[in-house]
């Protein structure tokens, strides 16, 4: 049988969401954030949504998440994707408007946006990618990074005298009152896609009836920043990120 | 008296610069409004919270946590090609900046209004002229111009709020109104502006097809950013954002003179330290000193071409600011030593009065 007759309808067993197009991803393979940008492709095209959606892009590894999904897309400054996303939604209340962050944008310099937005309960959802460290900027301390992890700019592991404590902002954003869906889960393995890509539907359904702001943390890897293989770094993070990061639902009304 | 003269005449108004505003905000389609207190310009926010424009025309007003949280806002409702506005103080403004370079370099259209404060620092409340650097030469990171008007009644703080938006949209690219604690402060009649309906989507869709609305299946995605990592790219963008600014300073110059015509010496002031020249310049002509005042309405575009006619004409200037001199730097370069520029000023708080004026164009200009 030739590579031709192969390819055919019949033999179809899967295919590539549209939402998502052909543009090569810059992520390190290995990188969690490839998974997650097709589980949000994924949904939107379930949910026929594409041309109701705004995506906000953060700045760092993800920025360029507006170059993958084929939606109108805002690429906000560093850690302010929040404020965009609050204007966006308050003014076109029948859209779906999700923000992307990491741990840098999200928990450290965009704390207030953050949380200000959750509170306020804005009808939008955040997708949170926690992988402990910066990656597009080589490698340096995140908020989450754990206590003992090295960084760049923790090059002998993060102790809680000289760098501060790893930040559970998660488990904070689960207090607010403007919250209604705040999780954590992880896409390490099929099920854990699966899971997330459950939680992610149920973000953006939330954003759509009006209940209030939904938090999905994915505790993800950076196996290039981390300096393990794409394997090592899954069991590593096993072992280490999800003592400190449990995968949970924290809240759900 | 028929009833669209009485409407008429209900439109003439008694209201603070900062009020006026607001006002004029709703009744030309602003879309929404994102802002933090500060004195002297809070009553623009407490003004939008009492009309409730969301029970009339629709548009958003939002209290958020901080001015870069209401610029950020502004620049997402912006990406979405509503007209979208904040307001604030010389303090809250430089937290601002970082969000007004992404808007620049984004190139979407907004209203930023500025009534100045004291500074530096946490300054004071009171009245100053002493962000015309940050105004116009930038402010944020980068290469980027503003559009400035600079009221100098509370009639133009309606105005111009209608003229920003429309330039703005004109030119996609932030216009900011750069007031002082003194016109945003004080009570003068105004004829607000008609009321204009805010844009359709429909209407937005057709004018703005750049707006992040939601992709239709006919077009391509929609994407707001400022971000080119090719060097080539970037360069690009700079090129047309100045080729951009070329073209406002072309067309948008705006001043208005006073005693000009004749005039012998010519005094140069903005905003409220314009209007206290003009007595100063009144006072002068009463003396028998042929003065006149150039008024500039726009910073950013400035009337550099104006200013310069003038330079042949009179024997000096004299440059009147509420700093330690910052326009006087835009004059010289004009005048280019043709004659002498002097200035006089006061800061931190101080308007200066219109006899400390003559006296300085006596001292330093006629001699």
């Amino acid at each position: 049988m030739t590579t031709n007759e192969i390819i055919s309808p019949e033999n179809l067993v899967y295919t590539k969401t549209k939402v998502l197009n052909d543009t090569p991803m810059h992520y390190c393979p290995g990188c969690s954030h490839g998974v997650v940008h097709k589980l949000i492709a994924e949904i939107i095209e379930e949910m026929d949504f594409q041309d109701k959606t705004i995506g906000i892009a953060p700045v760092g590894c993800a920025v360029f998440a507006y170059k993958y999904l084929d939606i109108d897309w805002q690429q906000a400054a560093h850690g302010r994707a929040p404020a965009l996303a609050t204007a966006v939604k308050r003014l076109l209340p029948d859209r779906l408007v999700f923000t992307y962050q990491g741990d840098g944008d999200l928990a450290a310099i965009g704390t207030a946006e953050t949380i200000h937005a959750a509170n306020r309960g804005e009808n939008i959802a955040i997708i949170f990618i926690n992988n402990g460290i910066y990656g597009m900027t080589g490698g340096q301390m995140a908020p989450t990074t754990l206590l003992g992890m090295k960084s760049s700019t923790s090059p002998n592991g993060r102790t809680a005298p000289l760098n501060g404590n790893p930040l559970d902002i998660t488990k904070l954003l689960a207090q607010l009152e403007g919250t209604c869906y705040v999780t954590r889960q992880s896409v390490h393995n099929v099920a854990s896609v699966r899971k997330t890509k459950k939680a992610i539907r149920k973000a953006f359904e939330n954003s759509m009836e009006g209940k209030g702001t939904s938090v999905v943390e994915v505790v993800s890897t950076c196996n290039s920043g981390w300096k393990l293989s794409p394997a090592a770094s899954n069991d590593w993070m096993v072992e280490n990120m999800f003592p400190a990061y449990p995968i949970c639902d924290l809240k759900d009304l | 008296m028929n009833d669209s003269k009485k409407q008429n005449i209900e439109e003439v108004r008694l209201m603070k610069g900062n009020e006026a505003i607001a006002h004029a905000a709703v009744r030309c389609g602003c879309d929404g409004y994102f802002g933090y207190p500060i004195t002297p310009q809070s009553e623009i926010m407490e003004t939008l919270m009492e009309l409730e424009p969301w029970n009339t025309t629709g548009m958003v007003v939002l209290q958020a946590e901080s001015e870069t949280s209401s610029i950020n806002m502004v620049y997402g409702g912006a990406g979405c090609g509503k007209r979208t506005m904040t307001s604030s103080s010389s303090p809250g403004v430089s937290l601002m900046q970082e969000g007004i370079s992404y808007i620049a370099c984004a190139e979407l259209p907004c209203l930023i209004v500025n009534v100045m404060r004291g500074g530096p620092g946490l300054g004071t409340i009171q009245p100053s002229q002493a962000d015309y650097y940050q105004s116009v030469k930038g402010g944020g990171h980068g290469d980027y111009k503003l559009i400035t008007l600079a009221p100098a009644s509370v009639q133009e703080m309606a105005d111009h709020t209608v003229l920003a938006f429309d330039l703005a949209f004109k030119y996609c690219t932030p216009a900011l109104i750069l007031a002082d604690g003194v016109i945003g402060q004080m009570m003068e009649k105004v004829v607000l502006p008609p009321f204009q309906p805010r844009l359709t989507e429909e209407e937005i869709r057709e004018k703005y097809p750049w707006a992040t609305l939601g992709k239709p299946s006919s077009r391509k995605p929609n994407i707001i950013t400022s971000l080119s990592l090719e060097a080539e790219e970037m360069e690009t963008i700079n090129l047309r954002l100045q080729r951009k600014y070329r073209e406002i300073e072309k067309n948008e110059v705006l001043f208005e003179e006073f005693s000009c015509e004749d005039a012998e010496y010519l005094v140069v002031a903005f905003g409220t330290t314009a209007r206290v020249c003009q007595k100063a310049v009144e006072m002068a002509r009463a003396e028998g000193i042929k003065a006149g005042l150039l008024r500039p309405i726009t910073l950013f575009p400035f009337p550099t071409i104006a200013i310069s006619n003038y330079a042949d004409k009179v024997k000096g200037m004299l440059t009147v600011e509420m700093s330690a001199g910052q326009m006087i730097d835009d004059v010289k370069l004009v005048v280019n030593g043709r004659v002498p520029v002097q200035f006089y000023g006061r800061m931190g708080g101080i308007v200066p009065s219109p006899d400390e004026v003559l006296k300085a164009l006596k001292e330093k200009v006629v001699k």
